[in-house]
């Protein structure tokens, strides 16, 4: 067997790409940032997108090379949502670190720019007023201090920000990026994956390559180095087809009894709901028979337990709760209640 | 010793009912290193015991002297005050909060109910996985240079805990492992769930549970008739705990077993389904009084209200009509939520059993005048 297990690095971790043109498929934000490193001069940046896009992967990247590995340490701060990031955290340590003036001596082949960068990642989840205290720090230190924000929902950032900064919208990654990704990956640490395995992979993992190396190392783990579709299948927590169409035609069956049966059955074996909510809804969404009027109040259906899972509600009757309704609207009764 | 403790399996190779995900944990470890975990299924279905034994195959016998501790956690919050609406603004600073929590702990492993802590659970999280990564035991042979920390329950987990979770995982995964311990996966975060290996258990077939059952008989001496493991298998609803303590309940109250001998229910189901008869028999306020009555006695005995509901809404659905149903199974998904969302659940289950009533009884009036 090939050395596949020596090292507890996680291979995200391990082939995070050091460089900035090494990131794939960020054809704009990799220019921009390639010009940087030659005038070393850039202005504040706002990276946003779905997850495992490579997002922080750029951002340090980007400071890896301007500042080169003894520099790093002094000039650049990564802050992300596990620190305490407070408003406190905002008066104190972003102002006393952003605050510090740097002359640029060159160092050891690095541009090493007149800046310190501040990092800070996952910044939807950020309050307010954290927020609002940053506007006017940004400013006052705008000659020796760039900021870089990395988020997932650029609404969840206030436009005071937003507007200081130049935003790059991260895509998420096409299935022949991903794959070529992958099986650079399956050479380097000796893996068997066939075709079949590679498209199941590209599509739970729908364009978030962190999901799909680590879908991979668990899977190589537990099986060993050849790897098959199924093995992917159930290291993802996705619930096999058989047993979501189970219970959809169990509502296509107008039969409330059968309909509790198949809902205990997912419940005893453990599938997560929100996991089976998403695909049912996929097969409601391709299916042609079912009228738009009835897609459609299904889907609001959907969208409320989720909301409800979200809160904390209980798994078993927010499932009973959708089939029945989808029964319901599959059968067209009337939307309102009869008592 | 009750069976549930003396029957359960101590290592990965002597489980009965989990043999597939037991040989793949067993891969797992045999390199001496391990990822984060996290274990969900329903309740019963053996979670708890395979992380045990998972834990005595990656530190041989000493996982298995731990020690209770009560330890109180002094932790530093940052804490911003704005009253911006006073003329003067208070500075923010920061003050020190106690928590007090109760791990078990062995030499290898730290093992707590996170959300016992309540809504100061993230402060507990981050400080004792700092704790543990700062003593980093050393291991003579440097293989197992990292201790587990076991969290039961992180479905309770806060949001905010869990978010903090995430980092905390990357940054110290080189001197901790954390195994996590859930009863669904939907309410722990896309962003935890995808830093760990999931495992599924589901529950144990009813076959599997007769198995267990013919297998402790056979180590107790006990003789068992044709059929009866298979009653009790059916009335535990796949729960294999639950299976085992109804079997020792029956040995205590008679044997040798009869083929006919009436497996007792549980007194809380027996009292909800009293409660659902007299819903279904008269409408009115003091009906409802009554069952309000009824209610509170069953939550004074720690019967959570979400199991209650539950069991109300299966005792009501074996009786109604089919249209009935799916309104009445909506609304009890509705009043869940509220009730998760509110604090006394004494008032939507009320609110429950009086809609249930106003339905009921326009269902009758309108059905025969």
């Amino acid at each position: 067997m090939a050395p596949v297990m020596q090292t507890s690095q996680p291979w995200v971790e391990k082939y995070r790409p050091k460089q900035v043109k090494d990131v794939a498929h960020q054809d704009e934000v990799v220019r921009v940032l390639t010009n940087t490193l030659e005038t070393s001069n850039c202005p504040h940046m706002l990276f946003y997108g779905p997850p495992g896009t490579g997002k922080t992967t750029t951002a340090l990247a980007i400071a890896h090379q301007l500042f080169g590995p003894e520099l790093y340490k002094s000039r650049v701060l990564e802050l992300n949502a596990s620190d305490d990031r407070g408003i406190n955290v905002v008066r104190t340590k972003i102002k006393n670190f952003a605050a510090v003036a740097v002359g640029s001596n060159r160092h050891g082949g690095y541009p090493c720019p007149p800046f310190k960068i501040i990092i800070l990642d996952e910044a939807d989840s950020m309050t307010q007023d954290a927020q609002n205290a940053l506007r006017r720090t940004m400013e006052t230190y705008s000659k020796v201090t760039r900021f870089f924000f990395i988020c997932n929902y650029i609404s969840r950032i206030i436009e005071p920000l937003a507007s200081r900064c130049a935003k790059f919208r991260f895509k998420p990654l096409t299935e022949e990026i991903m794959g070529s990704r992958i099986l650079h990956i399956c050479k380097e640490e000796g893996l068997n994956l066939d075709s079949e395995a590679l498209s199941t992979l590209s599509s739970i993992s729908q364009g978030d390559l962190r999901r799909a190396i680590t879908f991979l190392q668990s899977a190589a783990r537990l099986f060993g180095s050849s790897i098959s579709a199924k093995d992917l299948i159930s290291v993802s927590g996705v619930i096999p087809n058989e047993v979501v169409q189970a219970i959809f035609s169990a509502c296509r069956s107008g039969n409330f009894d059968l309909a509790n049966k198949e809902v205990n059955n997912v419940i005893a074996e453990g599938y997560p709901v929100s996991q089976m909510l998403s695909q049912l809804y996929d097969i409601v969404i391709d299916a042609d028979d079912i009228s738009d009027e009835q897609k459609a109040r299904i889907c609001k259906k959907f969208a409320e337990a989720d909301k409800c899972l979200v809160d904390g509600a209980d798994e078993y009757l927010q499932l009973l709760n959708v089939a029945s309704s989808t029964m319901q609207a599959l059968s067209n009764m009337p939307q309102d209640m009869a008592f | 010793m009750l069976w549930v403790d003396k029957y359960r399996p101590k290592t990965l190779d002597k489980v009965i009912v989990h043999q597939d995900v037991a040989q793949n944990l067993q891969k797992l470890v045999s390199e001496g290193d391990c990822p984060h975990l996290l274990f969900y299924g329903p309740s019963g279905s053996g979670k708890k015991t395979l992380i045990m034994a998972l834990l005595r195959q990656i530190f041989g016998p000493s996982a298995d002297k731990v020690k209770v501790e009560n330890k109180i956690w002094k932790v530093d919050v940052s804490f911003s005050l704005n009253f911006f609406f006073f003329s003067f603004r208070m500075q923010a600073g920061t003050r020190t909060i106690d928590v007090e929590l109760t791990t078990l702990s062995s030499t290898h492993h730290v093992e707590l109910n996170p959300s016992d802590a309540g809504f100061q659970d993230r402060y507990v999280v981050q400080e004792i996985i700092k704790e543990m990564a700062k003593n980093r035991p050393i291991d003579t042979k440097g293989k197992k240079g990292f201790k587990v920390l076991v969290l039961n329950e992180v479905d309770k987990l806060s949001r905010e805990a869990q978010h903090s979770l995430r980092r905390t995982m990357e940054k110290y995964s080189a001197s901790c492992r954390l195994i996590l311990c859930s009863n669904s996966s939907s309410k722990v975060t896309e962003a935890v769930r995808s830093r760990c290996l999931n495992v599924r258990i589901n529950a144990p077939m009813e076959e599997e549970i007769v198995n267990v059952l013919e297998f402790i008989a056979k180590k107790e001496g006990l003789q068992i008739p044709q059929g009866f493991a298979a009653r009790i298998a059916e009335k535990s609803n796949r729960n294999l705990r639950r299976a085992v303590l109804t079997f020792e309940a029956c040995r205590v109250q008679q044997y040798p077993f009869t083929n006919n001998q009436a497996i007792p229910p549980m007194d809380w189901e027996q009292y909800v389904s009293e409660i659902a008869s007299d819903i279904m028999k008269e409408q009115s306020p003091k009906r409802l009084f009554e069952v309000r009555g009824k209610l509170y006695e069953l939550l004074t005995n720690c019967i959570p209200p979400e199991i209650i509901l539950k069991r109300l809404l299966f005792e009501l659905l074996k009786k109604l009509d089919s249209e009935l149903k799916h309104e009445v199974s909506n609304w009890a998904a509705h009043y869940e939520h509220r009730m998760r969302l509110g604090q006394k659940s004494i008032f939507h289950l009320e609110a429950f059993v009086a809609k249930f009533m106003s339905i009921y009884k326009s269902f009758l009036v309108s059905t025969f005048g």
